[in-house]
C-alpha cells in the first residue's frame, strides 16, 4: 500500500495516495477537476488539457501528474476557468458540432463541458473544416466532424493481442482516427456499442440504433456533469 | 525508423506491401506502422518521380526569393507543387526550414541539400534530371568549403563559419578529454561536479543546468541509461550544430562519451535530422575510426570499466522530434508525440530508462572544458552565462554564417559584425519562430540567460520586407504544420492565430482581434511541449514591439461589429442561381 500524503486544492486540505492521479485524488476528495480525454482504468494521454491545474505556480495536467506530499494545487480560480473554458470553446470552433441533430447529445461529454462553463459563443473563429463521415464500416459510423481527437478510441479498444482497434494518422491539423484496416471485422455490435460508449463525443455512432434513450432524459440531461461529486460536499 | 529509412532510399517510397509486411515482422498492426509513417513528413507513401524537389519555405528563403525559384522549378519541369511531372521524371513539394538559412533559397533533391538556387541553376538542374544523370552528378559542380568536400560527403554545401571561438571552433585533439579523464581518475562525481562548477547550461534552448541533468541521471535507477544526442536542428534559422556536425564531429563524439561516463550509459544516439543525410557516411567513417583507436567498445578510451558505443538515428521530417521526449519516441521508432511529464527523460526515457539528452554544442562544450578546465571556461562569457554561442545568423546580413561569441553582445553587436545595416533593419527576430521578434529600440538588449536567451538563431528582417505577412504569418503557419496535434491547445490555436491574422492583414479585422490574439496565449501556454507554448511568440511579440503594423491594416474602427463577413459575397451563388442581383 502507498503511502498517504497530505495535499491542498483551492486551500482545502485534502488527502490522497502518492503517486496517483491529481484527478483521482481530487474526486475522492470529492472536489470535481473537469477531464475530457482521460478515461479511468487506462493510462492518460493529456491530449484535451482541459484538467490543467497549477501545481505550486506551474501549469500541470491533472489526469496525468503523479500526487506528492505537500502539493499547493489551483483549480477553480478565474485564470484556469478562463483557460478551461478557452479549451472547450476550441473544441467546438475546430469541428463541426450540431448538437440538435446528433445522437450522442445529452450524454456528450463535450456538450456537457460547454453547458458546465455556460459557453454562449466561442471566442474563436469557427473553422467549419471539411471533413468526412465515414460509414464504410458495417457495425460502426465515423463522423470526423465531432472528433475531438482525444485518442480514447486508440488507448481503449483492443483486440486479445492487445492490438489496437483504433489508430492516428497524420499529424497536427491533418491529424485523423483511422480503423485498424486487418482488425475491422473485430468490431461486431457489441465493440462497437463499447466503442461508442468510449468515446465522449458522437464521433463514433454504432450503426442502426439511435435515440433509445429519448432527448432530454440523457445522463447529462438530469445531472450536470461534475455534479456527481460535488453533491456529497 | 531505420527500416522505413532503407525503403525510402532504395525505393523512393513506402508501400500498402512494405506496410503490411513490416508489420507481420515486428507483431504489430498495419495500422500501427501506418501511425507511425504518416506522422512524418518525407515518408512518402506513393511512388514518387525520379527526382522528388522539397524546395524550402521557411521565412527566410522567402526573405532570399524563394517564389522566383519555386516559378523556375514549375517553369522547367513543367509541373506545380505537390504533384510529379507527366513523365514522371519530377516531382515538387514544400518542406519546413532545411537547416540551410545562410544559403537560401535551397532545395532537398533526393535527400541530398542543393544550396543558393538561383532560376539559372534550377534551369541547369531540371535539363541535367531530364538527361538522367544521378543525384551525385547534379551536385558534382561546385563542392562546398571543409570538410563538404571530403570524399564522403562530397556536398555542395558551405560553412560559412565567419568567427571562430574559443570552445567550439578552437583546435580539439581528438581524445584528449577522455584522457584527461583517465589521466586524473576522476570519478563520475568528480566529472559531473566539474561540469557544475563551469556553469555550462544547455545550448539546445531551454538553458538548463548540463551538471544538474546528468546527476538526475546518474542517480536514477535503471538497469540501462543512454545518453542521446541531440542534432535534429529544426527551429528555423539555425544551422550551426550543421556546421559542428561537418567540422567537429569528434569533438561531440567525444562529448558523447563524457556524458556516457558521467551518468554511466554503456550506449549513445546521435539523433540527427533528416535534412543531414548527406553527413551519414562521414560521420559513421569518424566512429569507425574511434572504434579502431579504441575509443569506443569495451574499456573505451583505456578507461577500465567503461564500455560506450555510439549509433546513429536519423529522423524523417518532423520539427518536434527536437523536444527530447519527441526525440526519444521517434528513436524507439513511434510516432515523435512528446510525452507528458512527469516522468523526466532523466528518469524513464529511452525503453524506459533513464535517459539524457543534450545538444550538439552542449556536449562540445563539455569535451572542452574537461581539456582545458574550469578556470579557462570560466573566463569567457558572463556572470551567469559561461562560455561561448554559436550564432547562425540569416537574413538581410552581408555576412550570414556562423559565428562563435563569448556571452554578454548586444544584438547590436551582431548587426555589426555580420554587416547588417541598423538603418535599414525592420526586426531581428532572436531564437527562431519560438523566440522573439524584437524592434531597433531593444537592440541594446544583452542576449544571455540573464536577458534574452536564445538557441542561436538570429534572423535579420530588412526593411523592405513584409513583416506580419512575410516572416510573422510564415511562422505561425510552420508551428501549425509541424504541431504534433496532441494538445487541442496547440493543434487548433494555432490555426485560430492564423485566421485572425490573416482577417487582420486582410483590412477585416478590429482592433479588439489585436487585444483578443494576446489574450488567447495563456490557452497555449498549458500545451504539453514548448511548440504549443511558444507558438503564439511570432504574434505576440510582434504585437508587442510592432503593434502599429497591425493597427496599420485596420480599416474599421467600430468596435461593435464583427469584421470579416460580407454579406454580399456570400449571397452571391444564390442570387446567381435566382438570376438576381443583391440589393444591399
Ligand atoms: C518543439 C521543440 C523543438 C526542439 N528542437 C531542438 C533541437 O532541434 N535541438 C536541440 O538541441 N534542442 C531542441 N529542443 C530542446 C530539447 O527539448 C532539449 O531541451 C535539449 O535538447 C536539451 O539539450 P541541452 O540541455 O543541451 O540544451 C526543442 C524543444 C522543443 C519544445
Ligand atoms: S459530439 Fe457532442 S458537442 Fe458535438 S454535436 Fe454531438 S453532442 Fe454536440
Ligand atoms: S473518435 Fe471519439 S474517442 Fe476516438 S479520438 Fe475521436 S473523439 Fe476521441
Ligand atoms: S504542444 Fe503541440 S507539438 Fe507539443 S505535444 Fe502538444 S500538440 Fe504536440
Ligand atoms: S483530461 Fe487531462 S488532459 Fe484531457
Amino acid at each position: 500500500m502507498s503511502e498517504f500524503v497530505s495535499f491542498k486544492i483551492d486551500g482545502k486540505q485534502c488527502m490522497g495516495r502518492a503517486g496517483e492521479f491529481i484527478a483521482e485524488a481530487a474526486e475522492r476528495n470529492n472536489i470535481y477537476i473537469p477531464t475530457l480525454c482521460n478515461y479511468k482504468g487506462t493510462a492518460p494521454k493529456a491530449a484535451c488539457r482541459v484538467c490543467t491545474v497549477k501545481v505550486n505556480g506551474r501549469m500541470m495536467t491533472s489526469c496525468s501528474t503523479p500526487l506528492q506530499e505537500g502539493m499547493e494545487i489551483e483549480n477553480e480560480t478565474a485564470e484556469i476557468q478562463d483557460i478551461r473554458s478557452g479549451i472547450i470553446e476550441l473544441l467546438f470552433a475546430e469541428g463541426n458540432h450540431l448538437c440538435p441533430s446528433c445522437e450522442k447529445g445529452g450524454s456528450c461529454e463535450l456538450q456537457a463541458l460547454g453547458y458546465r462553463f455556460r459557453m454562449m459563443v466561442p471566442r474563436f473563429p469557427y473553422l467549419f473544416p471539411v471533413r468526412e463521415i465515414d460509414a464504410s464500416h458495417p457495425k460502426l459510423i465515423k463522423d470526423h466532424n465531432r472528433c475531438i481527437l482525444c485518442k480514447r478510441c486508440v488507448r481503449v479498444m483492443k483486440d486479445e493481442n492487445g492490438h489496437s482497434l483504433f489508430a492516428f494518422y497524420k499529424r497536427g491539423t491533418k491529424l485523423e482516427i483511422a480503423i485498424a484496416p486487418e482488425l475491422a471485422d473485430k468490431i461486431t455490435d457489441e465493440v462497437a456499442q463499447q466503442a461508442m460508449d468510449v468515446c465522449p463525443t458522437g464521433a463514433l455512432l454504432k450503426k442502426r440504433k439511435g435515440w433509445d434513450v429519448p432527448v432530454g432524459k440523457r445522463m447529462y440531461d438530469m445531472k450536470p456533469i461534475g455534479s456527481e461529486f460535488e453533491q456529497v460536499k | 525508423m531505420d527500416i522505413l529509412l532503407d525503403i525510402l532510399a532504395e525505393n523512393g517510397y513506402i508501400s500498402d506491401e512494405d506496410i503490411t509486411s513490416l508489420a507481420a515482422g515486428l507483431d504489430m498492426s498495419s495500422a500501427d506502422v501506418e501511425q507511425t509513417v504518416s506522422f512524418y513528413h518525407f515518408f512518402a507513401r506513393k511512388p514518387m518521380a525520379k527526382y522528388n524537389v522539397y524546395l524550402n519555405s521557411s521565412a527566410i528563403a522567402v526573405l532570399k526569393g524563394r517564389e522566383k525559384i519555386a516559378t523556375a522549378f514549375e517553369r522547367e519541369s513543367g509541373c506545380s507543387f505537390g504533384k510529379v511531372s507527366e513523365d514522371g521524371m519530377i516531382s515538387l513539394d514544400d518542406c519546413a526550414d532545411i537547416g540551410m538559412a545562410d544559403q537560401e533559397p535551397a532545395a532537398l533533391i533526393n535527400g541530398i541539400v542543393f544550396p543558393n538556387l538561383t532560376a539559372f541553376r534550377v534551369k541547369e538542374l531540371v535539363r541535367d534530371m531530364r538527361k538522367g544523370l544521378s543525384v551525385d552528378e547534379l551536385r558534382s559542380h561546385g563542392l562546398g568549403d571543409g570538410m563538404n568536400n571530403s570524399e564522403y560527403m562530397k556536398a555542395t554545401v558551405t560553412n560559412n563559419i565567419r568567427k571562430k571561438g574559443a570552445v567550439i571552433f578552437s583546435e580539439y585533439q581528438g581524445g584528449s578529454a577522455l584522457e584527461k579523464v583517465k589521466a586524473d581518475r576522476m570519478s563520475q562525481e568528480q566529472l559531473i561536479d566539474l561540469v557544475k562548477q563551469s556553469g555550462l547550461r544547455g545550448r539546445g534552448g531551454a538553458g538548463f543546468p548540463t551538471a544538474m541533468k546528468w546527476d538526475f541521471c546518474r542517480k536514477a535507477k535503471g538497469e540501462k541509461k543512454y545518453i542521446f544526442c541531440n542534432a535534429d536542428e529544426g527551429e528555423p534559422g539555425t544551422f550551426k550544430d550543421r556546421v559542428i556536425l561537418t567540422e567537429r564531429p569528434r569533438l561531440i563524439f567525444d562529448g558523447m562519451a563524457l556524458a556516457g561516463y558521467a551518468v554511466g550509459a554503456e550506449e549513445g544516439i546521435l539523433y540527427v535530422r533528416y535534412e543531414y543525410m548527406y553527413m551519414k557516411e562521414y560521420l559513421e567513417s569518424i566512429l569507425t575510426e574511434m572504434r579502431k583507436e579504441k575509443a569506443l567498445g569495451k574499456d573505451a578510451s583505456g578507461i577500465k570499466g567503461f564500455n560506450f558505443d555510439i549509433r546513429i538515428q536519423y529522423g524523417a521530417g518532423a520539427y518536434v522530434c527536437g523536444e527530447e521526449s519527441a526525440l526519444i519516441e521517434s528513436a524507439e521508432g513511434k510516432r515523435g508525440e512528446p510525452r507528458d511529464r512527469p516522468p523526466f527523460p532523466v528518469e524513464k526515457g529511452y525503453l524506459g530508462m533513464p535517459t539524457a539528452v543534450n545538444n550538439v554544442e552542449t556536449l562540445c562544450s563539455v569535451a572542452k572544458l574537461v581539456t582545458n578546465g574550469v578556470e579557462w571556461f570560466k573566463s569567457l562569457g558572463t556572470g551567469q552565462s559561461t562560455g561561448t554561442k554559436l550564432l547562425s545568423i540569416s537574413g538581410d546580413v552581408k555576412y550570414p554564417g556562423v559565428y562563435e561569441v563569448e556571452w554578454g553582445f548586444s544584438i547590436n553587436d551582431i548587426l555589426e559584425m555580420s554587416g547588417g545595416d541598423p538603418a535599414a533593419v525592420q526586426a531581428v527576430q532572436v531564437g527562431g519562430p519560438s523566440g522573439s521578434c524584437v524592434g531597433p529600440n531593444e537592440f541594446e538588449r544583452i542576449v544571455s540567460y540573464e536577458d534574452i536567451a536564445t538557441g542561436g538563431a538570429m534572423m535579420v528582417i530588412g526593411e523592405d520586407h513584409d513583416l506580419l505577412q512575410d516572416v510573422v504569418l510564415n511562422f505561425t503557419e510552420f508551428f501549425i504544420d509541424e504541431s504534433c496535434g496532441s494538445c487541442s491547445t496547440c493543434r487548433a490555436l494555432t490555426v485560430m492565430y492564423k485566421k485572425t491574422l490573416e482577417k487582420v492583414l486582410s483590412g477585416d479585422g478590429r482592433r479588439k482581434d489585436i487585444d483578443a490574439m494576446l489574450s488567447w496565449a495563456p490557452i497555449g501556454k498549458a500545451s504539453r511541449c514548448g511548440l504549443g507554448q511558444t507558438a503564439m511568440n511570432p504574434i505576440c511579440t510582434s504585437i508587442k514591439n510592432f503593434r502599429y503594423l497591425y493597427e496599420g491594416h485596420i480599416k474599421n474602427a467600430n468596435e461593435q461589429y464583427e469584421g470579416g463577413f460580407d454579406i454580399a459575397k456570400a449571397v452571391a451563388d444564390s442570387c446567381e442561381v435566382v438570376g438576381r442581383r443583391p440589393n444591399l
